[in-house]
């Protein structure tokens, strides 16, 4: 599902490599012809995008708690197979990208250990707490969403990997949306506390997701190698505009109050939402978000319950390598 | 403790009857039967297949990108070996 605020690139990094060569990178970039693992790459483009696409993956493996939580109390067997259908698919889409990161010469143990030890990062929206099954609805509806305009355009990313993961994850995600969508739009057409639950969800929920686009562009320092690279093909601002003004429209279908008073529609049909609390933001970045602690601790558990099997599975199959070597 | 690596496997699937089987990307197992079934797990939840391979990455000799040039060139400047290089008369009708 969700890439977000963490695609910055690295700083320059180019000072021992031949510039003939970087300069023949950037005509193949420029020419949109695709990068692909053995080729000739600058360090920093490696850097980069190693970093961005495993913190891609560790977003996805994350973002199973929050929905997770829901699972055993969805409220019917339909919502409940299909909130499992999801779950298993963002599993799948962080395995993907694990691969994908994997082409750029880092170990997906590698990886997933420095995200364990808190040296990784993902994204921020999945430190926020899933309190009722409206957020079910609002987290496939705008999570979804919002992570659905950032990754459309990483579908024609300059690295082959990545964009042909991006092109695989983005079909199995317009699921996802609607699902939330429809969960939604049962709320806000069932009793009054269930329309209350449906707007309480959107009340919490719409900052957070707004923040997954981003730094604003004029304070974000690092996307110039990003877009050169054409890494990245829209900049902050320019996405989350887009999803606004996809989204209002829907939240009037659905007869929800977007809690942003001072919303406005300018002359050529954009939303002008008020000013991102970027404080929250960049606390929720630095570990100090309502779940940080919380999700962190569950993924290692996990990972140290899970290191069993790793060691049967691994000793079954050298079991069996000594038996046919013998026979 | 650093996790311990587990190998890695490329995974290919027939998507019909008829068709060939594509690569489509890759996952790690211990062995080939969880690798088979991993495979299954991640890259067939939708219909996509109806057959599966999978094959030690390590197994697989790639060429180098560096010798592109030496590989494929040599065919580029043979345009005779593709059928627009002949001209038919329109009299003649599909050929």
């Amino acid at each position: 599902m969700y890439t977000q605020a963490l695609n910055t690139s690295d700083a320059e990094d180019r000072h021992v490599e031949d510039a003939d060569r970087a300069a023949q990178f950037q005509v193949r970039i420029d020419a949109e012809d695709r990068i692909e693992p053995n080729d000739w790459m600058p360090a920093a483009y490696r850097k980069t995008l190693t970093r961005q696409i495993s913190q891609h993956a560790h977003s996805e493996i994350v973002g199973m708690l929050p929905e997770g939580n829901w699972i055993t109390r969805a409220p019917s067997l339909r919502r409940k197979a299909a909130l499992l259908a999801k779950v298993q698919d963002e599993c799948g889409h962080g395995l993907y990208l694990y691969a994908a990161a994997e082409t750029l010469g880092a170990s997906r143990e590698e990886l997933v250990d420095l995200m364990l030890a808190g040296k990784a990062k993902y994204s921020s929206i999945f430190n926020y707490p899933t309190l009722t099954w409206a957020d079910i609805g609002v987290i496939g509806w705008l999570v979804d969403g919002a992570a659905i305009m950032n990754q459309i355009p990483l579908c024609r990313c300059s690295y082959g990997p990545y964009a042909r993961a991006m092109i695989r994850v983005c079909k199995e995600e317009s699921f996802h949306q609607r699902q939330g969508f429809e969960i939604m739009l049962t709320l806000a057409r069932g009793s009054e506390e269930q329309k209350a639950m449906a707007q309480n969800a959107l009340d919490r929920w719409w900052w957070p997701v707004l923040m997954m686009f981003g730094p604003p562009d004029k304070a974000s320092q690092h996307s110039d190698n990003s877009t050169k690279w054409k890494i990245k093909r829209f900049s902050n601002d320019e996405l989350r505009q887009k999803f606004v003004d996809a989204t209002v429209p829907q939240a009037q279908f659905l007869g929800l109050t977007i809690p942003d008073p001072g919303m406005t529609q300018n002359e050529a049909g954009n939303w002008q939402y008020s000013t991102i609390d970027w404080n929250e933001f960049n606390a929720v970045l630095a570990g100090n978000g309502p779940c940080n602690r919380d999700r962190l601790a569950a993924r290692r558990k996990a990972h140290e319950e899970g290191a069993w099997v790793r060691e049967a599975a691994l000793a079954y199959a050298a079991k069996r390598r000594n038996r046919q070597a013998a026979a | 403790m650093a996790t311990p690596n587990i190998p890695l496997w490329e995974v290919f699937i027939r998507s019909r009857n008829g068709l060939a089987h594509k690569h489509v990307g890759s996952l790690h197992a211990t062995d080939a039967t969880l690798a088979l079934q991993a495979a299954r797990d991640i890259y067939t939840r939708r219909g996509e297949g109806l057959s599966i391979w999978v094959v030690p990455s390590n197994a697989i000799t790639a060429s180098d990108p560096a010798e592109k040039g030496m590989m494929f060139e040599p065919a580029e400047s043979k345009i005779y070996r593709h059928p627009t290089f002949y001209d038919v008369p329109d009299e003649v009708g599909h050929m």
